[in-house]
């Protein structure tokens, strides 16, 4: 019986800090063993559970697409005892990981869609998976139009900065990024936040979804704008976090009515959402 | 299925006959209380018990327990690989477990034990058990099986019901697994009154515990609007959150998972948790989804309550062992919340 407790171990292959503040870091880890990455395999949106051997584990979500081989890829924030200590780990140290994990955003439904990410801070992760994904050759005239709002309080705190920058010269894909102020003469983008810049760039809501990640306050905001622009709440798509352990919808720690977010979710729509205790 | 009459002075034969083949676990007098037990002397096991104060629930999810080991040794190159453990999953017999406990692994099941994901531990644990029941002649005062689906004498989730009928046992098959297990014993002749004995026993016993609420009457109302009752206000104003009533109740199975180090040698260890605790839902970040006690106490009561029926249409997971209702320091009891949570204050017959 295989056992979804047991991590599968990977090395660190490199480290990345991402933002100037030195909280984030992205980890691009290699399986020691290919029937261990045969198995893994994900859709972007799913997270996984990285472990540290004597640290104890964390749901991170995958910031690799899976059109990029050979690696998985994970960006962390530094806040508690295992992400601290992974912060501190070095290239070639080994590590595990658990997964992939609940559900991803849903890629069949989109097909033939519109799609409009929408994202903040740290929480662009796996809307950067999500991206490379649909960007991708093989996948890119499966959607309509691409647009993508990220912001950040200001522009060292963007994650993947020279990928936003290729994606900002490419016309597949229309990118609206933005920073909450900035007093670099030299920054070429938007100035405002999350939700006022979507109000200003309107995405359409015809035929489309909408993904949204970010800080709570961000999210608050920007749904009544998504609302006003005609997305209806079963076409906004959002991710949940909670404190987890098993991740497998066992452990009951992410409990929030019917669902465990870490089985059933973490992708909810605003519309199952409602119909949830607001307990997240 | 077969039926066999244990004499009761053949039953300590039977048990270290038992205790040559299986592995015997079974209710131990510990001083003060009865409790599971992994049994070594065939006189240890007493049949003559109300019920254990713990739930037999660490049988197949104790309360600590290694998940994997790790060195983290540098120069081994095997350093930070979770390992495996070697478990004994021989086969083991568990003795004189009541019809509530034995429900609740029926119930904890679909937790542990999905299409698609299963907790290897629990599920091989499981499969190596039979469990031979006990039924009830004399529930107790906090006692109500019979509310929530269950009964004295049910057989749900046994593999072989004992019925005391007074001078002796009537042990029942349930599974083909309990009548491989009867086909080993030799039996004494059957008592021609036994049929009846057993008829009257159970009438009695059910007759004994009534109705405490009715379940269709909460289960089947709107989750959020129970959710917002103000019912919740009176229920945790006297609640401390102390757990006592999940680590006693054999359908909370919430656990933890951390790692234990000494020197260059660790464990990654398993551990029993409670939504009672703030730390249960506290994130990283400092928030808490569930910071007020109120949102804990809450969720105790609407997880067994609402959430779980909700999620697997198999009934509310409360067994109505009563083991809560005996330890809570506060009087908070489950048959009042519940009636509560039906629409006020609705009293038992």
């Amino acid at each position: 019986m295989h056992n979804p407790y047991l991590p599968y171990p990977v090395r660190i292959e490199s480290v990345v800090t991402e933002s100037e503040d030195r909280n984030q870091k992205t980890f691009k880890l290699v399986f020691l063993n290919p029937e261990d990455e045969a198995r893994f395999r994900y859709m972007p949106g799913q997270f996984a559970e990285l472990s540290v051997a004597g640290q104890g584990e964390i749901p991170i979500g995958i910031a690799s697409s899976p059109t990029e081989k050979g690696f998985i890829m994970f960006t962390v924030n530094k806040v508690g005892k295992v992400s601290s200590h992974l912060h501190n780990m070095q290239e070639g140290d080994i590590m595990g990981v658990r997964g992939p994990l609940g559900n991803w955003y849903p890629w069949d439904t989109l097909e033939g869609k519109n799609v409009v990410i929408i994202g903040g801070g740290f929480a662009f992760t796996t809307l950067r998976s999500s991206i490379v994904y649909m960007l991708d050759p093989e996948n890119r005239s499966k959607y309509g139009n691409i647009d993508v709002v990220y912001g950040a309080r200001m522009p060292g705190l963007l994650l993947y900065k020279e990928e936003l920058a290729a994606w900002e010269q490419r016309d597949d894909i229309n990118m609206h990024i933005t920073v909450d102020g900035t007093t670099d003469p030299n920054w070429k983008y938007n100035v405002g936040f999350v939700p006022t810049v979507t109000k200003e760039k309107a995405p359409s809501a015809d035929n489309a979804y909408a993904i949204i990640c970010g800080p709570p306050i961000m999210i608050k905001f920007t749904l009544p704008v998504l609302t006003e622009l005609g997305f209806p709440p079963d076409r906004i798509i959002s991710s949940l976090e909670m404190r987890m352990k098993c991740g497998i919808g066992i452990c009951g720690r992410c409990n929030i009515g019917t669902e465990y977010v870490c089985k059933d979710g973490p992708v909810f729509t605003l519309e199952k959402l409602a119909t949830l205790p607001n307990e997240y | 299925m077969s039926e066999i009459y244990i004499a009761r002075e053949k039953l300590p034969g039977i048990v270290e006959q038992w205790m040559g083949r299986y592995r015997l676990f079974g209710p131990v007098f510990q001083g003060q209380y009865h409790e599971f037990e992994q049994v070594k002397q065939p006189g240890a096991v007493d049949l003559d018990f109300v019920n254990t104060k713990l739930s037999p629930k660490g049988l197949f999810h104790p309360q600590a327990e290694k998940m994997f080991e790790f060195t983290l040794d540098k120069q081994n190159p095997e350093a930070g690989i979770l390992k495996e453990i070697p478990r004994d999953y021989s086969e083991r017999v568990i003795l004189g477990i009541r019809p509530c406990d034995a429900r609740a692994f029926v119930l904890d099941d679909v937790n542990f034990n999905t299409n698609d994901i299963k907790d290897p531990w629990w599920v091989r644990r499981r499969e190596c058990s039979t469990l031979v029941g006990l039924a009830c002649n004399d529930p107790c005062s906090t006692c109500f099986c019979t509310s929530v689906g269950g009964g004295p004498f049910d057989t749900a989730g046994l593999d072989v019901l004992l019925v005391d009928v007074g001078d002796g046992f009537v042990a029942q098959a349930v599974t083909p697994k309990g009548e491989d297990l009867l086909a080993g014993i030799q039996g004494d002749p059957m008592p021609g009154e036994a049929p009846q004995k057993i008829e009257d026993l159970k009438k009695a016993a059910e007759a004994s515990l009534g109705k405490a609420f009715q379940v269709e009457s909460f289960t089947q109302k709107n989750m959020l609007d129970l959710f917002s009752d103000p019912l919740w206000e009176e229920v945790q104003f006297s609640c401390i959150n102390c757990g006592t009533c999940t680590f006693v109740c054999p359908t909370c199975w919430c656990f933890d998972i951390q790692d234990e180090v000494s020197e260059d040698k660790g464990a990654r260890m398993r551990l029993w948790d409670a939504c009672m605790f703030p730390l249960f839902t506290y994130h990283g970040s400092g928030h808490n989804p569930r910071g007020q006690k109120l949102q804990r106490v809450r969720q105790r009561f609407m997880h067994k309550l609402k959430y779980y029926p909700d999620k697997y249409g198999n009934g509310v997971a409360c067994v109505g062992c009563g083991r809560c209702v005996k330890a809570c320091p506060v009087n908070i009891d489950i048959r009042q919340v519940a009636r509560l949570m039906s629409d006020g204050c609705v009293c038992p017959a």
